[in-house]
C-alpha cells in the first residue's frame, strides 16, 4: 500500500472503531510483537521503565488482557464493560516514507461504563506505527490522560 | 446520642469469631473511628524523600484530618494540621512544593514558620488588648501530637498524649528495617507519583485482604490462572528467559498449601505479615551486582540475612501495608464507611542497581494500579461485599478461620499462612485504640 495522510488517519479511525466494538483479538493483530502500550501515571512522564505508569504492556500482558476479558472467571467483567471513544481529526506529525515509520497524535474523549457508572476520560493517543508487509501496524502506543493524577475507579478496557 | 458514643457499644461490635457489619457500613462508626482510633494510633504520613529540602512540604491526611507534612529550617520534619487557625483555610492545597521560610494564608495572609509558630498578622494593632494569644487561633498552625522520622518514614499521633512510637510498633519495625537495609546505603527514595484507586468500600476491608490468603487463587485466577495458560500456549523451553508477567502475577495462582506453608506473624496492636517462611516474591531472579553491593555494605553474613526475608504483606496498623521485598507502600485512606482511596508508592533502594526500581515499578502497575487485571478482582470482591452486608437479618462477617481458643494477641504468634488471625489482631487492636480515647475524656 502507499501510506498518505488520509491512510493513517483511517487506521486510527478504524482502531478505536475494533475497541468500541470490542473487537480485541483483532485489535492485538495491529500490533508489531514487540510494542508496548503506555499509559502513563505521572504528568508529561519520560520514563515508563523505573517509574510507576497506569499501564506499560508489552504483547503478553496485552494477549493476557484480551484473554482475562473472556475468561469464565472474570468476576469483574460480570457483567461486561463498554466502552466509547469521540477522536478529533488525528495529528499526522510524522510521515518518514523511505523508513515506513509514522507519528500521529489524537486528542480523545474515551467513555467506559458498567452496571450504573460511567467514567469520562479525556485522552491524548500517540500511536507509532510502521509499514510492514504491505500492512500499517502498532509500533507502540502512549495514552495520556489529562487527569493522570486523579484517584481513578477501575479503567477496565483500553482508551 | 448516637447509638456508638459509648466504648461499649462500639466494643460490642467485636467478638472472638466475628464482627458486626456495622464496623463497614456505619456512618457513626466511622465517625468514631477518625475521632479516637486515627487519633490514638500512630498513623503513616510519608516518606523524608518526598521534603528533601528546607521548605519542602507534601499535603495528605491523617485519617480524614488534612496534614501538611514540612521540612522546618532546622531540617528536621514537622506536620501541621492545613488548616489557617484564623478563618481555616487550608493553608496548602497542591500535594507538594517549596513554601520558603514560612506559610502564608492566602486568603488574609496570616503567616507562620514552618514549625507552625504564628510570624505576622497584617494591621496586627486590630487585634491589640482583644486577647488573640489567649485563643486557639493566636497559637498559629497546630501541630500533631507527636511525630517520628523512623528510617525516613514519617509518622504521625495526633493525639497529644498516648502511647509511645515504640509501644506502638514494637518488634514489627523489623519489616520496615528489612526494607530499608536492602539499600546498599541503608536508605530509601520515593519514585514519582503515587497509583491512585477509589474504591466504594471500607478501608478496613482493604487492609484485611492483605493478609487473606485464601482469595488470590479464587479472586485471581482469571489474570494468575490466565497467565500460566497463556505461557504453558507459548511452549516455551525451560531455560527461556519468562515474561515478566509471569514472574509478577503467577505465583497469586499458587496452591493453598503454598500459603499455609508461607506463614503468618503477628505482633501487639494490630501489626502483623504473611510470608514468615516464604512468600510470593521469594522467586524473583537475581539482578548482576546487587549481592556484591550489599555484600559491600554490610559483609556478606548480613548481606545474605538481609535477602533471606521474604516477607510478603506487612500490614502497619491502621492503614498501610508494606513489601520489603519489592519496597512498596499501600496507604488505606479512609473518606467515608463505604469510600476509600489507595494510594501505592514505590521507592528506589538508594546505591542499588536500577533493574530492581524497574521491577518494583512492574509489580505496582501490574498489581494495584485502577488499570490493573489483578486489582480490578479485588475492587470487585471490596465492593460486592460492601453491597452484600446491607442484608438484614444476617449482620455478621466471619474471621474464625484457624481461630484458637485463648488466643493472646499481647504478645508475637507465628501461625499457618492461612490464618485469619491477623484479621482477629486487627480488630482486638480496633477496640483497644478505639476504646482507649473514651477513657480519656471520661477522665477529663
Amino acid at each position: 500500500m502507499t501510506v498518505t495522510r488520509e491512510s493513517l488517519i483511517d487506521f486510527i479511525y478504524d482502531e478505536v472503531r475494533m475497541l468500541d466494538e470490542g473487537r480485541f483479538t483483532e485489535w492485538l493483530n495491529l500490533w508489531l510483537p514487540d510494542g508496548h502500550y503506555w499509559m502513563p501515571l505521572d504528568y508529561q512522564q519520560k520514563d515508563p521503565i523505573n517509574e510507576t505508569s497506569l499501564m506499560y504492556e508489552d504483547m503478553f500482558m496485552l494477549k493476557l488482557r484480551v484473554e482475562r476479558l473472556n475468561g469464565a472467571r472474570t468476576f469483574s467483567q460480570k457483567p461486561k464493560s463498554r466502552c466509547h471513544h469521540v477522536i478529533q481529526r488525528p495529528y499526522v506529525d510524522q510521515m518518514d516514507m523511505e523508513a515506513g515509520r509514522f507519528v500521529t497524535t489524537t486528542f480523545m474523549h474515551y467513555v467506559e461504563t458498567r452496571l450504573d457508572e460511567q467514567q469520562l476520560l479525556a485522552v491524548t493517543a500517540r500511536h507509532d506505527l510502521a509499514l510492514v508487509d504491505g500492512a500499517l501496524r502498532i509500533a507502540n502506543k502512549r495514552v495520556d490522560i489529562v487527569n493522570c493524577d486523579a484517584a481513578f475507579r477501575n479503567i477496565q478496557l483500553l482508551p | 446520642m448516637g447509638r456508638y458514643d459509648s466504648p461499649a457499644a462500639l466494643a460490642a461490635l467485636v467478638q472472638p469469631h466475628q464482627v458486626h457489619r456495622d464496623i463497614y457500613t456505619d456512618q457513626e462508626v466511622f465517625q468514631q473511628e477518625m475521632k479516637h482510633l486515627f487519633a490514638n494510633a500512630w498513623v503513616f504520613v510519608g516518606h523524608e524523600s518526598q521534603t528533601p529540602n528546607k521548605g519542602d512540604y507534601f499535603s495528605t491526611h491523617i485519617g480524614t484530618q488534612p496534614v501538611i507534612q514540612v521540612r522546618h529550617s532546622t531540617g528536621d520534619i514537622h506536620v501541621l494540621l492545613n488548616r489557617c487557625p484564623h478563618k481555616g483555610t487550608k493553608i496548602v492545597i497542591d500535594r507538594q512544593g517549596n513554601t520558603g521560610k514560612f506559610f502564608r494564608c492566602p486568603y488574609h495572609a496570616w503567616s507562620f514558620k514552618t514549625d507552625g509558630c504564628l510570624l505576622a498578622i497584617p494591621l496586627k494593632k486590630g487585634y491589640q488588648n482583644t486577647g488573640l494569644e489567649e485563643t486557639d487561633s493566636g497559637k498559629g498552625m497546630r501541630s500533631v501530637g507527636d511525630v517520628k522520622n523512623y528510617r525516613g518514614f514519617i509518622f504521625a499521633r495526633l493525639a497529644e498524649e498516648g502511647m509511645s512510637f515504640e509501644e506502638f510498633f514494637g518488634d514489627s519495625l523489623t519489616s520496615l528495617d528489612n526494607m530499608v537495609d536492602r539499600s546498599p546505603a541503608g536508605r530509601l527514595e520515593v519514585v514519582g507519583p503515587p497509583l491512585r484507586y477509589l474504591h466504594h468500600c471500607n478501608w478496613k476491608m482493604l487492609v484485611e485482604n492483605q493478609t487473606d490468603t485464601c482469595h488470590p487463587m479464587v479472586a485471581h485466577e482469571s489474570s494468575a490462572g490466565t497467565a500460566v495458560k497463556l505461557y504453558e500456549e507459548m511452549g516455551l523451553p525451560e531455560d527461556a528467559p519468562k515474561p515478566p508477567a509471569m514472574e509478577i502475577i503467577a505465583p497469586f495462582m499458587s496452591p493453598y498449601e503454598f500459603f499455609e506453608g508461607m506463614g503468618i506473624r503477628t505482633w501487639p496492636n494490630g501489626h502483623g505479615h504473611t510470608g514468615v517462611n516464604h512468600s510470593i516474591h521469594s522467586d524473583y531472579s537475581a539482578i548482576p551486582g546487587y549481592f556484591e553491593a550489599l555484600c559491600d555494605s554490610y559483609g556478606e553474613e548480613k548481606a545474605k540475612a538481609i535477602l533471606d526475608e521474604n516477607r510478603h504483606n506487612t500490614v502497619y496498623f491502621p492503614n498501610i501495608m508494606i513489601k520489603g521485598p519489592i519496597q512498596q507502600l499501600r496507604v488505606f485512606i479512609p473518606i467515608a464507611a463505604d469510600r476509600t482511596v489507595v494510594e501505592s508508592y514505590i521507592y528506589r533502594l538508594v546505591d542499588a542497581p536500577d533493574e530492581l526500581t524497574a521491577r518494583t515499578a512492574m509489580y505496582n502497575r501490574m498489581i494495584n494500579a485502577p488499570t490493573s487485571i489483578v486489582g480490578h478482582d479485588d475492587l470487585e470482591m471490596y465492593e460486592r461485599a460492601q453491597e452484600g452486608l446491607m442484608v438484614d437479618g444476617l449482620e455478621w462477617v466471619n474471621i474464625q478461620r484457624l481461630i484458637d481458643e485463648d488466643e493472646d494477641f499481647e504478645v508475637e504468634a507465628v501461625e499457618n499462612g492461612t490464618t485469619e488471625r491477623q484479621m482477629r489482631n486487627q480488630f482486638h487492636a480496633w477496640v483497644k485504640f478505639m476504646t482507649m480515647g473514651h477513657k480519656a475524656e471520661a477522665a477529663e
